[in-house]
């Protein structure tokens, strides 16, 4: 019987800023279940890292507002106080952040930074958490830990400070791992290492995990379920496959155009989604997508609800198209043999 | 890292010669008339001065001379053009007093302004801190030595809220009260400026800091907030704060506490400094420039060590 | 005033400032985003104003001294008398018994305001002089010095930042040391031994013949002392843009150093540049105030405000507003130029920050 972890219910955050309001977390609701692997998928600005903070209480901020729910195991996070939330940071769920470069004190020993996770959480002397920090840094695969561990971080590599990284955020053995694009600053030949090291490191520790991204072919081989935002909205949800086999939303074919593949035939360029993403603060009317979309239309103008359009249950989506067309017009953005517009 | 601070005290010991050069160039070179002249007089003799001039060997190459006046220096037996008296031992008569003055400053401007920069980040941009802004912006936009005598035209003795003794300075060691509260002004005077300024920098450096990965970091590792702000904020904000008071703590000593000095006549090294100057004393300045700069070229290589020990990405390996 | 105050994370600042809807990002200027954060930042704006209002009054001394205090800034009033509320008003006391009380005489007139028809508006210092005439000329001055050298000190800063930065190797290296010999001398001994030195006969050296009492000294001094204090972190920027790929470009494209340094660098550091002079002309008015406080600036009987509180420093038991009146001046004038720099600054701050304003 899996467990729920995290229920998010009609999410909003908004920011105020100089600028006017940023509706960057828009009316977004999903589920995590112990041992699955969800993946969030979208461009940068369409509110998927601002989610994954939130989650944390990372957001909070007397400029930012919140609505709608962040249950974690059946607690409100967005009505946490500062201390409850402090007890869940770092120990029941953490987070894995995009730059390791940047995320690691300059200034403190790897192995310092492991330990003060580890001693804030739990009983632990300092020789103790020191024993937990080697084993964390030889569980995820950093040679030589023993002497590695009082290493600064400038001294790592960034795929090993990413590993340190992974490390630290399992040190008190969160229920929930919450990676933010853990691959996006790394080389090609790491990012693979990665991802299957949170894979392989999820089992071992029994937790789940959310990875955010917006590489459709990172999440591809280990997501149980994914989500694509589009403007702070979801805009098509699903489990892996039919995500993959049967999208539904015009943004979601960009997306999938536009990861480069060998088994295509007579490639010449890779598929590209025209246009920026919209303001936050004065979005589009109707559809968010609707100004960057190639097949919109009238219907268009109002805004789709996310619902269940196909056959396959659980598999939502925000588009007016009918399931018939959208399975005719996404053939050449998939195949990538459409004409440049 | 033996190899660093030699090479460090070698570019200082050149440092120093190069400043004491230009120094004495600067007296011999460009003003208008020769020292034998203003020395002897108005009403001097033809005679005098020849006198002076060979007793002072000004006839000689400016090199020959400029060796002379540092061996006299060194030697300890340089003396004042006017006064005759010894250099040496006039900059050891005001060294107590301007310690005094500088190291109390020093320990109420760095914790102040700690203090300071630190409420003033917390509550950025509510109302306290724009209250703390404009404080510290008027401590940077005040001349200390009008403050000086503002203070003491209101606090010292005898005056209308008279709470402490006006100027001079009591040794430490015939009566440590006296010397406390004597220094009691001054300190606050020569600190204000510091305070503000310190204040303002530390608060920019946790503006930024706060915003860094690594402290979004700490906060999800769960640290509570005082150990983030601390631990990693404050740490990381202070590293180019500790850069700052090095070398603004070696100026202060070496000569530009002038003014706290001479306004409240604590016969320091500054104030010696200072009516030399308006003498035109060749060897008192010589000697007070080299003592100065002794301290910044030595608080500069303090500063290095203490940066690299701070901050382990400049260490060298 | 826009408070600083930033969010945990940096929001993707090209899409919060997307104007329209789905459109292309309109291109803004960075100086056109300053202005707007500048114009939004009352109190800046307000302090600027106080600045202009003290650089306007000083440049009225001359007109203020001729038809308002009918007197020049030096011309003395010893045993005058002026009227009063229609009574005759000794300028400065006479000493002497007034029934049975001895008074000390040479006690200067306090403060007049309007009564005394725009005379004395500020009381008259020990020689019988107009205080308010002199607060302008002296203000006059010290503006003159402490712009005069920000100008100067800027300018050979920037040219020597640029070809340090720009050049690189010797050049660098004899800029830097040149810098560091500078920074290695106590600053303030260093001016004040030069400004004595040169008050006695002037400055006849290199084809250029200052006299003794002009201005230009302590001008020059305060800019010459100055110099490494802008130019090496100005010099740090351009080390720094040096290696951006687009200077590589413009090299690349053939175009010479003088235009990679005037259209690719300079504005560039163009904000920087402008920030620091606003606080150095600040920082100048204060030297200057401090060299002459101490005879070793601007020389009497030419009035600066620094002498003023040096003259009023002996008379501050009996006659405070000599020493007061013209710090106040000191401190209103460069607390105008610090406010404002400051908020020059964080309108100008480049680092696209989610700023917020309540």
């Amino acid at each position: 019987m899996p467990e729920r972890l995290i229920e998010v219910k009609d999410l909003e955050v908004k920011f105020h800023t100089e600028d006017g309001v940023v509706n960057a977390v828009d009316g977004v609701s999903f589920e995590l279940q112990r041992g699955q692997v969800l993946g969030i998928v979208g461009e940068s600005g369409s509110g998927k890292s601002v989610t994954a903070m939130t989650l944390l209480g990372l957001t909070r901020d007397r400029n930012t507002s919140f609505g709608g729910e962040v249950l974690y195991k059946g607690r409100d996070v967005l009505e946490m106080d500062e201390d409850e939330l402090q007890g869940v940071r770092g120990n029941e769920m953490s987070m894995i952040f995009q730059d390791p470069m940047t995320s690691l004190n300059p200034v403190y020993s790897i192995g310092m930074q492991i330990c003060e996770a580890i001693r804030v959480h739990e009983r632990a002397d300092k020789n103790q958490a020191r024993r937990r920090a080697i084993d964390l840094l030889k569980q995820v695969g950093i040679p030589n830990a023993e002497s590695r561990i009082d290493n600064y971080p400038h001294e790592f590599s960034g795929g090993m400070r990413q590993r340190a990284m992974i490390a630290m955020a399992l040190a008190c053995n969160p229920d929930v791992l919450i990676a933010d694009e853990p691959t996006t600053a790394l080389d090609v030949t790491i990012q693979a290492q990665i991802i299957e090291l949170i894979d392989r490191l999820k089992d071992e520790f029994n937790s789940a995990v959310i990875l955010i991204t917006h590489d459709l072919g990172v999440v591809a081989d280990v997501a149980d379920e994914i989500i694509v935002m589009y403007a702070g909205r979801v805009v098509e949800r699903a489990s892996t496959r039919p995500l993959f086999y049967d999208p539904q939303h015009p943004y979601t074919w960009g997306l999938l155009g536009s990861i480069p593949r060998l088994d295509r035939p007579k490639q010449d360029r890779l598929h590209s989604i025209k246009g920026t993403p919209p303001s936050l603060i004065r979005a589009p009317k109707g559809c968010k997508f609707r100004p960057r979309c190639p097949h919109a239309f009238d219907k268009c103008m109002e805004e789709p609800r996310l619902e269940n359009r196909v056959e396959e249950p659980g598999h939502l989506d925000r588009c007016w198209l009918s399931v018939e067309e959208k399975r005719e017009l996404r053939v050449p953005t998939l195949a990538g043999t459409e004409e440049a517009a | 890292m033996v190899a660093f601070v030699i090479r460090r005290l070698i570019g200082a010991f050149l440092v120093l010669v190069a400043v004491s050069f230009i120094t004495y160039l600067i007296f011999v070179k460009i003003p208008g008339g020769d020292p034998a002249q203003r020395i002897a007089g108005k009403l001097a003799t033809d005679q005098n001065i020849a006198d002076i001039r060979q007793k002072l060997h000004l006839s000689d190459p400016f090199y020959q001379q400029y060796w002379g006046m540092m061996q006299s220096l060194f030697t300890g037996s340089l003396k004042s053009y006017s006064s005759q008296l010894n250099v040496v031992n006039e900059i050891k008569k005001g060294i107590p007093a301007t310690f005094s003055l500088c190291i109390g400053a020093g320990i109420i401007w760095l914790g102040f302004g700690i203090l300071v920069g630190l409420i003033s980040a917390i509550y950025a941009g509510r109302f306290s801190d724009r209250v703390i802004t404009v404080l510290a912006l008027i401590g940077i936009s005040m001349p200390v030595f009008w403050l000086g005598l503002i203070a003491r035209y209101l606090f010292a003795e005898g005056h209308p809220f008279s709470i402490f003794p006006d100027g001079e300075y009591v040794p430490l060691t015939s009566n440590p009260w006296q010397w406390f509260v004597h220094l009691l002004m001054p300190w606050w005077v020569l600190a204000v400026l510091f305070i503000g300024f310190y204040g303002r920098v530390l608060r920019g450096n946790i503006l930024d800091t706060i915003n860094e990965d690594y402290v979004r970091t700490a906060k999800a590792k769960g640290l509570p907030q005082r150990r983030v702000l601390v631990k990693h904020v404050l740490r990381n904000s202070l590293i180019p704060i500790v850069t700052l008071f090095g070398l603004d703590f070696a100026a202060v000593l070496g000569g530009s506490a002038i003014l706290t000095e001479t306004v409240f006549q604590l016969k320091g090294v500054g104030q010696y400094a200072a009516d030399s100057v308006q003498s035109l004393d060749l060897p008192p300045i010589m000697g007070v420039t080299i003592y100065a700069t002794f301290f910044i070229v030595l608080f500069s290589v303090v500063v290095d060590l203490l940066y690299a020990w701070l901050d382990p990405r400049i260490r060298p390996t | 005033m826009a408070t600083e105050t930033t969010t945990d994370f940096t929001l993707d600042s090209a899409a919060v400032l997307a104007e329209d809807e789905g459109g292309p990002i309109e291109g803004k200027s960075p100086w056109l985003l300053a202005w707007r954060r500048l114009r939004r930042n009352y109190v800046a704006l307000g302090f600027l104003l106080l600045f202009v209002v003290i650089v306007v009054a000083c440049l009225l001394a001359g007109p203020y001294a001729k038809h308002v205090a009918h007197t020049t800034p030096n011309e003395n009033h010893l045993g005058e008398t002026f009227i009063k509320d229609g009574k005759k008003v000794p300028i400065v006391s006479k000493g002497g018994f007034t029934g049975t009380e001895f008074k000390a005489g040479g006690i200067p007139v306090g403060p007049q305001l309007w009564h005394a028809g725009g005379r004395y508006v500020f009381g008259a210092d020990t020689q019988g002089r107009d205080v308010a005439v002199r607060l302008l000329y002296g203000g006059l001055n010290s503006l003159k010095v402490g712009i005069g050298s920000a100008l100067i000190c800027t300018l050979f800063a920037l040219v020597f930042a640029l070809l340090a930065g720009y050049y690189g190797g010797w050049v660098d290296w004899v800029l830097s040391r040149f810098f560091d010999l500078i920074w290695a001398f106590p600053v303030l001994l260093l001016a004040i031994a030069l400004g004595t030195a040169l008050s006695i006969d002037g400055f006849h050296h290199a084809g250029i013949n200052i006299p003794a009492g002009s201005l230009w000294i302590p001008t020059g001094v305060i800019s010459f002392v100055l110099i490494p204090y802008i130019a090496r972190p100005l010099r740090g920027q351009i080390l720094s843009l040096r290696e951006k790929e687009f200077i590589e470009a413009a090299t690349a494209q053939g175009a010479s150093s003088t235009r990679v340094m005037a259209s690719e660098l300079m504005p560039n550091i163009a904000s920087s540049v402008l920030v620091f002079f606003t606080l150095i002309i600040a920082n100048n008015i204060l030297t200057e105030a401090g060299l002459s406080f101490l005879g070793a600036g601007v020389q009497p009987p030419n009035p600066s405000w620094g002498t003023l509180i040096a003259d009023g420093q002996s008379r501050i038991a009996t006659a405070p507003w000599l020493a007061i009146i013209p710090g106040v001046a000191i401190v209103l004038t460069v607390l105008s130029l610090n406010i404002f720099g400051d908020g020059l600054r964080d309108a100008l701050d480049p680092r696209a920050k989610v700023r917020i304003e309540r």
